[in-house]
């Protein structure tokens, strides 16, 4: 980057390209002239920062522009934590939010060597979650708060760290912690009940400070074992303990010292009389009763996905199905209490992918999978948040259906003909300035997703000068003649050859509409249609959009956003912003229908995305869980079987356990936070069609 | 000064791919019944498929399977612009006169070798027809600019391998490739395994070799989650050989292991985080 400071109508310019300034009748003029005095490096972090925030909202972008400069100027000033406050404050309320946060950002970090030492916890969220997701192999849930502790499925990490000498070692010590804190949960801190030891000691903040050392003491020995650089990391922070806990150190130390010995080591302690604790910086809080009402839910709901699971397997199983097939559902609760062999043994590969993770879940919580809980109980089920039965459909289908369609049921082994009823009906058109809204507030983002698809367009380049190829080089066959007749050496490339660039594809978007979208997913699903089709129509794909919803077997709809062949014109468009949450996820039928609309399409690759925010559920119990499921990839084996690819997007933290059953390991991707959508849809799109 | 023609004619003789047998077993550890089955698909005549992950041992075992059954091995990385001429042979133009040239294919055809195609489903739709004939019980390659038909002796043999994990929907392979094909499924070895193959490929010591398999297996739980792909054996193996010169382990990590796999700076943050954690 070149030093020079940007001039005022540079900076002018930069700013009114971003924030649209002239379109809101603002003038740059105060802000540009305040940034003119600052080093060039400084201005572009302004800069950088503001075009951030502009993805998000203009305002937001102008609230920076309009106080970064004389903030900015300030020796020492933390540029980067205070725009990353105030983008965080926006998201959690709003502009007004954003603006108190930004005015008052500098008041509160008065410090400016702190403010360059410290580390915000925004500045390593994705790195932490990235790590943990390794440690884990699941996806965690991060947030900052005030107490820094977990309840065994989120962590609550500081806002920011200022404890160490500088910024890397800050760095470190979220790392150490955030590793501690699922070590809490990875190595059953919560899986004794503390509260018979706890409630002998007077203070129980104190109680709790010393069992939290104590677990601090054994999980760093755990972690050891597996990651001895953390572990040496967190010795380094903690530096030696004092002479009196040493013992007590070596003691949890031990391969086999679980949570327990924790405990004894306090009533021992108590017994003693104990002094004040030591605060290692990686302190965290304990709150042993939130954590373990949680994990008794989670125990619960776990125990009743794999009893289901068990279930199914039995009444799957011809040996313990008994009677006819013919009767309408064998039952579902087999009698005796054999328990599988896989089970016994530990083995869990038998089971489907979610009964597996609720396995694993229940052993890293109980030590173990305890036999009785292997005893089928009743069809113990995965139950979503339950609806209130009272509420009618959304949607209004009525008259004759447009299309029967058979649907698997598994149970049977066996098709229900002509069991669901479809009407396809056009999407009902939105606001047209909301479609507008977004692509100016992700203007930058289009621009760039144009420019980068459009390379990837590529054109039916003639290659010249080659070895072979289709044509002769007529060129080169004169260069050659007369090289000859000159006495060199000719080339010997005389040939041209005609390089295929073909994008035969057409691509079949199938968004989910169901009410679980309401609120951010719906609007993430929709932003992202507008991007994607930017994208699209740069690249000259075909492409087809149909948003599915529906209310029981008789009332499955499917609007038309935009079809094959339609334009990406303002009627197409207020469609796309007419996108709502509306009934429930009966996904079997839409794939049926529309892998046969996309079937119908003329060219050699074709392609059947869905962005839903789930698995398949409807109405009543039926479709729900593994019937659902199973429906659904049968629907999509009948398209792969018609030459169709699918690929699912799905926003759902909890979804990669029945994706892989659902879509085969390779096809789908799992968006763990709606926001983020709009950001990588593109990039999706280009990865799977490249 | 020599003359134009017969240096271009030497020029030639450099560049016509030579068929060699491999000299020195090529080490690779048998995990499962992979060897019997190639060997039995060899001695009748069969064409092979390796499916896999990058960098799991898929050209490791053809290697160590054409040292075992004595066979030359000619390796083509194909690519989205390797044409059938590229595969089969073409004509040059030398001087005055027209020389034909074979393609590492008809070379390995003519010679009875084992001829693998690594990353079929990088080649153009039109250049994986023209393995087709070999593939069935004609096993013959047409050469159309020539007008000549090889027979394949038995000793050829057609290898190609083919990683499932590409999300393309342009770069799957058709039905009638595939089904030509015994297949041989490859994954990353289990831990110890690995280790024993990391420590005798990079010349370190078993724990070393343990740390670097565990670094392994962290990043391939982030396949899907910023990363395409987790690390293979062969990355942990180029750190493992960084760190038998006497590179720091966390150096020879960050630059053999966690740079070549993810360009996204939080992606690669979690990386570095994961490399400190595990050394």
């Amino acid at each position: 980057m070149s030093e020079r400071k940007l001039f005022v109508h540079e900076l002018e310019a930069r700013l009114d390209e971003m924030l649209l300034l002239s379109l809101r009748q603002r003038s740059p003029a105060t802000p540009a002239a305040q940034l003119e005095a600052l080093p060039r490096q400084v201005q572009e972090r302004v800069l950088h920062w503001v075009g951030i925030a502009a993805q998000t909202s203009t305002e937001l972008g102008w609230a920076i522009a309009q106080r970064a400069g004389t903030r900015a100027a300030r020796p020492g000033f933390a540029l980067d934590d205070w725009a990353r406050a105030g983008l965080e404050a926006h998201d959690a309320g709003g502009l007004a939010a954003a603006q108190a946060r930004l005015d008052d950002f500098a008041a509160a970090a008065p410090d400016t060597a702190s403010a360059a030492r410290g580390v915000a916890f925004a500045a390593v969220e994705g790195r932490l979650a990235g790590f943990l997701h390794a440690l884990d192999g699941r996806p965690m849930q991060l947030r900052c708060g005030a107490k820094t502790w977990t309840d065994g499925e989120t962590l609550w990490l500081p806002e920011s760290l200022d404890l160490a000498a500088d910024a890397a070692g800050n760095r470190r010590l979220h790392t150490v912690i955030a590793a501690l804190l699922w070590a809490q949960a990875r190595f059953g801190t919560f899986n004794v009940d503390p509260e018979p030891e706890l409630v002998q000691w007077a203070d129980r903040e104190a109680a709790l400070d010393w069992f939290s050392l104590f677990e601090g003491m054994r999980l760093e020995a755990r972690l050891a074992l597996e990651l001895p650089g953390l572990a040496r990391d967190m010795a380094a922070l903690r530096g030696p303990w004092p002479a009196d806990l040493e013992p007590v150190a070596a003691r949890l130390a031990r391969p086999e010292a679980s949570a327990a010995d924790s405990l004894a080591c306090m009533a021992e302690l108590r017994r003693v009389g104990a002094g004040d604790t030591v605060h290692p910086p990686y302190r965290t809080m304990l709150d042993p009763l939130a954590a373990r009402r949680l994990r008794a839910a989670r125990i619960a709901r776990d125990t009743g996905t794999l009893r289901r699971a068990l279930n199914i397997m039995r009444a799957i199983d011809p040996h313990s199905r008994g009677g006819s097939s013919d009767s309408e559902y064998p039952p579902l609760a087999a009698d005796g209490d054999s328990v599988p062999a896989e089970l016994q043994s530990g083995d869990l590969q038998g089971l489907p992918p979610d009964a597996r993770a609720a396995a694993q879940s229940l052993a890293q919580d109980l030590d173990g999978i305890p036999p009785e809980l292997l005893r089928p109980a009743g069809p113990g089920a995965w139950r979503p948040e339950e609806r209130d039965e009272g509420e009618g459909p959304v949607a209004a289908s009525s008259g004759e259906p447009d299309a029967l369609y058979d649907e698997w049921d598994y149970r049977r082994g066996a098709w229900r003909r002509d069991w669901c009823h479809l009407y396809e009906s056009e999407g009902p058109a939105g606001e047209h300035a909301w479609v507008d809204e977004v692509r100016v507030r992700h203007a930058h983002l289009i621009r760039s997703i144009r420019r980068r698809f459009e390379a990837l367009r590529g054109e039916d380049k003639p290659q010249r000068r080659q070895l072979d190829g289709e044509e002769i080089d007529l060129d080169a066959q004169v260069d050659a003649r007369a090289d000859r007749l000159g006495g060199a050496e000719p080339s010997p490339r005389l040939f041209v050859h005609r390089r295929r660039v073909e994008r035969s594809l057409a691509v079949m978007f199938m968004v989910d509409m169901s009410g679980s979208t309401k609120g951010w997913v719906n609007d993430a699903e929709r932003e992202s249609l507008v991007l994607l089709c930017e994208a699209i129509e740069a690249l000259g794909d075909s492409y087809a959009i149909y948003g599915f919803s529906g209310w029981t077997r008789t009332h499955c709809d499917i609007y038309r956003i935009k079809r094959f062949g339609d334009r990406y014109d303002a009627a197409t468009r207020q469609r796309i912003a007419g996108i709502e949450a509306r009934d429930y996820t009966r996904m079997g039928v839409a794939v049926r229908h529309l892998s046969g609309l996309l079937h119908r399409q003329n060219a050699r690759h074709k392609l059947l995305v869905t962005l839903s925010d789930g698995r398949p559920d409807d109405h009543g119990d039926e479709y729900r869980g593994r019937y659902g499921i199973e429906d659904t990839r049968r629907a999509l084996l009948e398209a792969r079987e018609k030459g169709i690819r699918s690929y699912c997007v799905t926003i759902d933290r909890h979804g990669a356990d029945y994706l892989p059953q659902l879509y085969g390991p390779a096809h789908y991707t799992v968006i763990d936070d709606a926001k983020k959508l709009p950001a990588r849809i593109a990039d999706i799109y280009r990865k799977l069609t490249a | 000064m020599t003359a134009p023609t017969s240096s271009a004619r030497s020029d030639l003789r450099a560049v016509a791919t030579p068929l060699v047998q491999l000299a020195n077993e090529p080490y690779y550890h048998a995990t499962g019944d992979e060897v019997e089955v190639f060997a039995a698909a060899a001695a009748s005549g069969l064409p092979v498929m390796l499916k896999g992950p990058t960098g799991c041992g898929k050209t490791r075992f053809v290697e160590h399977m054409a040292w075992r059954l004595k066979r030359p091995l000619v390796t083509v990385a194909c690519h989205d612009d390797l044409t059938t001429s590229d595969l089969v042979g073409r004509y040059l133009i030398v001087g005055d006169e027209t020389v034909w040239m074979d393609g590492p294919l008809t070379a390995a055809v003519r010679g009875g070798a084992i001829c693998y195609l690594d990353e079929i489903v990088e080649a153009r739709k039109d250049t994986t027809v023209v393995i087709h004939p070999l593939t069935d019980s004609r096993r013959a390659l047409p050469v159309e600019k020539r007008g000549e038909y090889i027979e394949a002796p038995p000793d050829f043999m057609l290898v190609i391998s083919y990683n499932p994990g590409y999300q393309s929907v342009l770069k799957e392979m058709k039905p009638s490739t595939r089904q030509r094909f015994v297949a041989l499924d490859f994954d990353y070895p289990q831990a110890e395994v690995e280790a024993g193959i990391v420590a005798h490929e990079g010349g370190v010591d078993a724990a070393t070799a343990t740390k670097l398999v565990r670094l392994g297996t962290l990043t391939r739980k982030l396949k899907g989650a910023g990363l395409d792909e987790g690390a293979g054996t062969r990355l942990l193996v180029h750190a493992a050989q960084l760190i038998a010169r006497g590179m720091a382990p966390v150096t020879a990590c960050t630059a053999a292991i966690a740079r070549p796999l993810a360009d996204e700076p939080d992606t690669r943050h979690a990386l570095d985080d994961l490399i400190a954690a595990v050394f």
